[in-house]
């Protein structure tokens, strides 16, 4: 599928989830101000992966599944969940989309083919290759999106399932986001192929399947680069590695402390760890939310105003989503002893 | 004696030993990433480096350099990370000094957080410490304070054995006492927290401050809690827990895993086989719920042990008898 293949009314409407992510995720970061205590644990932003989560998804279909990790508000977002389960489910509130027994980090939609996410660092690799394999049984040309970060592929599980499936031919796509970060670690600290200039989509070489490096902040490269990844998923001709490469905007989470100590997103680890604020303002630079917007009124595609009213009503729908959020109640004590068991 | 948090007295622990002995390696991941690191500073990249998120090779790679000779610590963070690389933690590291025969020794460190409840949600909150106190030839640590913080690690340290060092992610920034200079605390050494001839309660952890705090509690209604806390569970110091439950004669367990994962299982299992004749009323154990940890904040309250159920627990093992 090629890129000119998008209408604008497609075009805006990549525009708009993303905006969507962004304006959710903006709700999440606030409320640590907002209504401090309300979020607990860790909790990480997808702000800065916008083009990439949604010029990927662009490509599901009814009957496909996608997979994520903790760093997992995006996806369920651009696949039709609603923000105000997603945002009640952080809050830990009865209305939310896992009762309130996930969290931040476990958001799942299974009727929306969004299966869940691990809080284990490439755990979840095998688990979409697994359904991919569920996929390959049906033989209805149903995919798998599995996403996961660039620190995710020094696991054995990564390495083991990118074996076995382009072994078995199984129809899942692997969209690494490589933000260049694994918390407070850059790839090049951490990556032989990073460390020696590569990218790291030649990991794909070694499993015998493609592998490609996209720029993640232009969602019509991702959808391009996914396009033909799906399209060769779709065909029985296996996995394909597509390193999508991002920057995150915030920190890689909330400061982690015990109760008692204010929790707050910190400044990117860039600044705070580094000392390199201008690598930071590169990126902020490059945020692909304003850049896209540019693209399409540009283009003529959008008009300024047009994207202003999008603007606001994707504000307005989010600020429901914590109003509503804020008001849900608690689930009953008891119900923490619901589904242990099926 | 300083007053420092917990975690700065386990980093304290490790720099004795590190300054003492040029084989203690420390490495891990997400730890020096600059050349500001504290350790990177005093040791520098020979003994201190960052690894990638591969803790089967983290551990394994330890486990290597143990019975090359070196000491190394590993960084782990969180004990669910251990489960990633579970093969090399129990099926590896303390089987070779024994099925060499005695050949070589395996002498290292495994650190890691647990029971984090405090809005980690299912798999960042576990308590894993009885997954790992059966283990023939691992050794498991459990510090309740600073100064065990820091004198266990040393101990750990110096030991010629696989240690699971595991630190309540919620005593991180608890504050204490911790002796200066050269500390190390034995292993297999309960300590008393609190006296008392009414009822021995058994705690690790963060359920050791629940329990003492439920004590004072009893106390101001005149029952006398001695309050136990054993420190390292692998070596277990049963006597001390015998000897007070033959003063006492009621013994409650508190254990922050759920019912059947704990290790308030396993000394209720040796207190009833080697001290039955001084118990006057059965053992009950107060222990997590059998779920999952919530993310809920209400919802993990209630299924984590707390003072009203310890409480409740001491009341039913003075009432009821056997």
């Amino acid at each position: 599928m090629s890129v000119q293949a998008l209408s604008a009314e497609r075009q805006i409407g990549i525009y708009t989830q993303m905006l969507r992510i962004r304006e959710f995720e903006e709700r999440v970061k606030r409320t640590f101000t907002e209504h401090p205590g309300v979020i607990r644990g860790h909790t990480h932003l997808a702000d800065g992966a916008e083009a990439s989560i949604v010029g990927s998804l662009c490509h599901f279909r009814g009957g496909d599944a996608a997979l994520a990790t903790y760093r997992c508000h995006g996806y369920p977002l651009a696949l039709g969940s609603d923000p105000k389960a997603m945002m009640a489910e952080i809050y830990g509130r009865v209305d939310g989309l896992c009762k309130g027994l996930g969290g931040s980090m476990h958001l799942a939609d299974v009727k929306r083919g969004f299966l869940g996410t691990s809080g284990i660092v490439g755990a979840g690799i095998p688990h979409a290759a697994g359904a991919a394999w569920a996929a390959q049984i049906r033989k209805k040309a149903e995919v798998v999106f599995c996403f996961f970060g660039d620190g995710a592929s020094k696991q054995g599980a990564f390495h083991e399932t990118l074996n076995i499936a382009s072994l078995w031919k199984l129809p899942v796509i692997f969209v690494m986001e490589n933000n260049g970060y694994n918390v407070v670690t850059t790839s090049a600290q951490e990556d032989a192929n990073a460390a020696n200039g590569e990218p790291l989509s030649v990991k794909a070489k070694a499993y015998s399947m493609p592998g490609v490096t996209v720029d993640g902040t232009d969602p019509l490269a991702v959808f391009a680069a996914v396009g033909t990844a799906v399209e060769r998923a779709r065909a029985g001709a296996g996995p394909t590695l597509v390193e999508s490469k991002v920057y995150r905007l915030s920190a890689h989470g909330n400061i982690i402390a015990p109760p008692g100590v204010p929790l707050h997103y910190p400044e990117h680890e860039a600044i705070t760890v580094f000392g390199k604020r201008e690598e930071y303002e590169a990126a902020l630079r490059g945020d692909p939310v304003p850049r896209f917007r540019a693209v399409l009124v540009k283009g003529g595609a959008l008009s300024a105003s047009k994207a202003d009213e999008l603007v606001a009503q994707v504000a307005k729908e989010m600020d429901e989503a914590v109003t509503f959020a804020v008001n849900s109640p608690y689930p009953k004590l008891e119900s923490a002893l619901d589904n242990v068991y099926a | 004696m300083a007053t420092l948090p917990f975690i700065a007295a386990i980093d304290a622990g490790i720099h004795q030993e590190m300054r003492r002995d040029p084989s203690v390696l420390y490495f891990g991941q997400n730890m020096a990433t600059t050349e500001n690191h504290d350790f990177v500073k005093a040791y520098g990249h020979d003994r201190v480096r960052v690894t990638p998120i591969s803790e089967t090779a983290e551990i394994g790679i330890a486990i290597g350099a143990a019975m090359a000779g070196l000491r190394p610590v590993v960084e782990l963070y969180m004990a669910e990370f251990m489960l990633v690389a579970m093969d090399q933690v129990v099926n590896e590291a303390p089987r070779f000094r024994y099925m060499s025969g005695g050949q070589v020794k395996v002498p290292l460190v495994l650190k890691a957080g647990f029971g984090f409840a405090c809005g980690w949600a299912g798999q960042h909150t576990g308590s894993l410490t009885a997954l790992f106190m059966g283990v023939p030839g691992l050794k498991v640590v459990v510090p309740s304070t600073a100064a065990d913080a820091k004198g266990l690690m040393a101990t750990a340290i110096r030991d010629d054995n696989p240690v699971v060092f595991l630190h309540h992610y919620l005593l991180t920034l608890e504050p204490g006492e911790v002796p200066d200079g050269e500390h190390l605390v034995p292993f297999g050494k309960a300590e008393i927290r609190r006296a008392g001839g009414d009822v021995t309660i058994v705690a690790t952890g963060w359920m050791v401050p629940r329990s003492l705090a439920a004590a004072k509690k009893l106390a101001e209604e005149g029952i006398q809690a001695e309050v136990i806390d054993p420190r390292t569970v692998a070596p277990l110091d049963l006597e001390t827990i015998l000897k007070s439950v033959a003063k006492t004669g009621r013994l409650v367990l508190v254990d922050q895993a759920p019912r059947h994962a704990t290790v308030a299982g396993i000394i209720a299992g040796d207190v009833a086989e080697h001290g039955f004749s001084s118990l006057k009323a059965p053992i009950v154990q107060v222990v997590a719920r059998d779920a999952t940890v919530p993310y809920s904040e209400p919802l993990e309250a209630y299924v984590i042990p707390d003072e009203e159920r310890i409480i409740a627990a001491v009341r039913k093992v003075l009432q009821s008898r056997r």
